[in-house]
């Protein structure tokens, strides 16, 4: 590497101060996500711990299985695996919801906590932009939640089969039945959809409790939930309508509707323990309003975030 | 070169006004010590100063707004901002690795060089190490850092004297070179009175003393008087006097040296001492008028 001869400041004794070495913006993002996950332990302990308490469980339930396994042949296919698959969704939806409830926890932690133990001024004496920080905080819900849940999930329930198959071979009923209604792959597909639709829907969310979070400099779960609740409340008595309180429902519950189709085109309800490939709508979901609504809502929410890090002092 | 240059500072919390007007000017190779009663505005002086809180007036660091590019100007300045801000999750080995992570110019040798003179281990959390142990490895961590700017605000309190006098030796011996610049607050002003090139009171948010030691040195005169000379002595107008062991300590500001010497023992005060006797007198000025007082 040659350097171009020019005219160094006089000032700067110290060869080495002339150029700082550049670190790169996804090395800082990588270094903050790293810090996020040391000091934030529980986002992978509580998934991990449900995921052993729930093979536990299953495990216990093996010793009914070949028994199972007999009834079930009894019953016409569609029901057959739908009672195979139950066990299996249901882990899916266990590390789901408590993915959703260390999310909401951590986000409302996350830029209060280092307030709170001053140690902010600690990370602040580094040369780490706020903007940086802040999306390094919001893509733990965003990103490195759900590629979590995703793997752990995935790992269980193939843990699970694993199990099942050793039991029932031992017991003599075979594996066979179970591997051929078992639509394993479909169902890891689809997982991987709707922790993207989640992440997506529940953007905005997250973003708010992140501001939230940076503003206030207490009772953090109050000043979550008081201004929708004054909002709605005002709405329904200054004109006796309830747009925002179905606002908030949407925002809740809203993606279902917009990410899957729940009747086939025959118009026979599917059953929620497995939804098919063929029901899923990526296409109307990409292009609900709600969702991009929403999303304009998050990136406002963050933007203000940064500014939060930035102006806010230790309490 | 210029490394903090400040005019007008300025900075109000509401109603209360915690830096008013303040003019800093420091080169570099400079060690500033800025003292002052609790509640001057010293903190909040530095924190203008790290771009951690807003201010009105002009200031640069390093030629740098400090409010607005404060992760570009943390590449050359470094801060320890209260004993205990290190957190107490994290551990040796981790905030090594982050900060290597992070920052262009940090040495982790460097850094593990100085902890291994220490007793902290690589493995420890933060929350097991002692107060005075976090102190070291938050000193550890900011001296492998080449940085042109290293603001310490109140880095020792609560510590005993023998982490106290560790911490400035090895800031002297093992950090400070003439290329570089410290920013230092302090309660133990007699234990940075040798280290210290200049000097700064505040008081109230405003400056009540700002001088080179030189100056200071020169400017300051302490007289243990002979009982014989104190009424001569006393009409030179000492801005303090004191008893030690029953001799009478008269301290002058701007007192010619040969006639103190004709007064009795001629030495230089301590800043503590100077301190007492500017802030005294500021004290009991009602107008407030700082900078007059200190005259």
């Amino acid at each position: 590497m040659s350097i171009p001869p020019r005219a160094v400041p006089e000032s700067s004794l110290d060869p080495g101060a002339v150029a700082p070495p550049a670190i790169s913006a996804t090395r800082l993002l990588y270094w903050s996500v790293r810090r996020e996950l040391w000091e934030n332990r529980s986002l992978y302990i509580a998934p991990l711990a449900a995921a052993t308490v729930y093979l536990v469980g299953f495990l216990i339930s093996l010793a009914g299985l070949p028994d199972k396994m007999r009834t079930v042949s009894a019953l016409d296919p569609a029901k057959r695996s739908i009672a195979l698959i139950m066990p299996y969704s249901h882990a899916a939806l266990l590390l789901i919801v408590i993915g959703f409830v260390v999310a909401i926890f951590y986000c409302m932690d996350a830029l209060h906590g280092e307030r709170r133990d001053r140690t902010v001024l600690f990370w602040k004496s580094l040369p780490v932009s706020d903007f940086t920080t802040v999306l390094s905080k919001a893509s733990i819900p965003l990103l490195v939640l759900p590629l979590l849940l995703f793997v752990v999930i995935v790992v269980l329930e193939l843990l699970m089969l694993l199990l099942s198959s050793v039991v029932l071979l031992v017991s003599g009923v075979g594996a066979a039945t179970l591997w051929a209604q078992l639509p394993l792959f479909q169902m890891e597909l689809v997982l991987l959809y709707i922790l993207i639709v989640l992440a997506l829907w529940y953007a905005p969310l997250y973003g708010w409790l992140l501001l939230v979070s940076g503003w206030a400099r207490r009772a953090i779960f109050l000043w979550v939930v008081l201004p929708p609740l004054v909002i709605g409340a005002f709405e329904r008595i200054a004109f006796r309508t309830s747009h925002f309180s179905s606002l908030m429902k949407d925002l809740l519950v809203g993606f279902a509707a917009n990410a899957f189709a729940f009747r086939t085109p025959d118009g026979a309800l599917i059953d929620p323990h497995f939804i098919p490939l063929a029901q899923l709508t990526p296409g109307k979901f990409m292009s609900s309003p709600g969702l991009w609504i929403g999303l304009m809502f998050a990136v406002i929410f963050l933007t203000a975030a940064v500014r939060m890090r930035r102006y806010r002092e230790p309490i | 070169m210029t490394v903090i240059a400040a005019r007008g500072l300025r900075k109000a919390f509401g109603a209360t006004i915690a830096v008013d007007g303040i003019n800093l000017h420091v080169e570099e190779g400079r060690i500033l010590g800025l003292i002052g009663p609790n509640g001057a505005g010293k903190s909040t002086a530095l924190n203008a100063i790290l771009g951690l809180t807003q201010y009105q007036g002009e200031l640069k660091v390093l030629g740098r707004d400090p409010w607005t590019e404060r992760d570009q100007l943390m590449k050359d300045v470094c801060f320890i901002a209260d004993v205990a801000v290190l957190p107490r999750w994290i551990k040796v080995s981790q905030a090594l690795d982050y900060v290597a992570g992070v920052h262009p110019r940090f040495d982790r040798a460097k850094a593990e060089g100085f902890l291994a003179k220490t007793t902290i281990k690589c493995k420890s959390k933060v929350r097991e190490l002692s107060k005075g142990m976090v102190t070291q490895l938050h000193l550890a961590l900011v001296m492998a850092i080449d940085a042109k700017l290293l603001v310490l605000d109140e880095p020792t309190l609560g510590l005993d004297i023998l982490y106290r006098k560790q911490f400035y030796d090895s800031l002297l011996n093992d950090y400070f070179d003439r290329s570089r610049t410290i920013v230092v607050t302090t309660h133990q002003v007699e234990e940075v009175q040798h280290v210290l090139t200049d000097l700064m009171f505040i008081n109230r948010g405003r400056t009540v003393l700002n001088c080179s030691m030189e100056e200071f040195e020169s400017r300051y005169l302490e007289v243990m008087v002979r009982p014989e000379h104190l009424a001569a002595a006393r009409a030179f107008k000492p801005i303090l006097e004191r008893q030690v062991f029953g001799r009478s300590m008269l301290l002058f500001d701007h007192l010619d040296r040969q006639q103190a010497a004709g007064l009795g023992e001629v030495r230089t005060p301590s800043i503590t001492d100077v301190f007492v006797a500017v802030m005294g007198n500021v004290m009991g000025n009602s107008s407030g008028d700082a900078q007059a007082a200190a005259r």
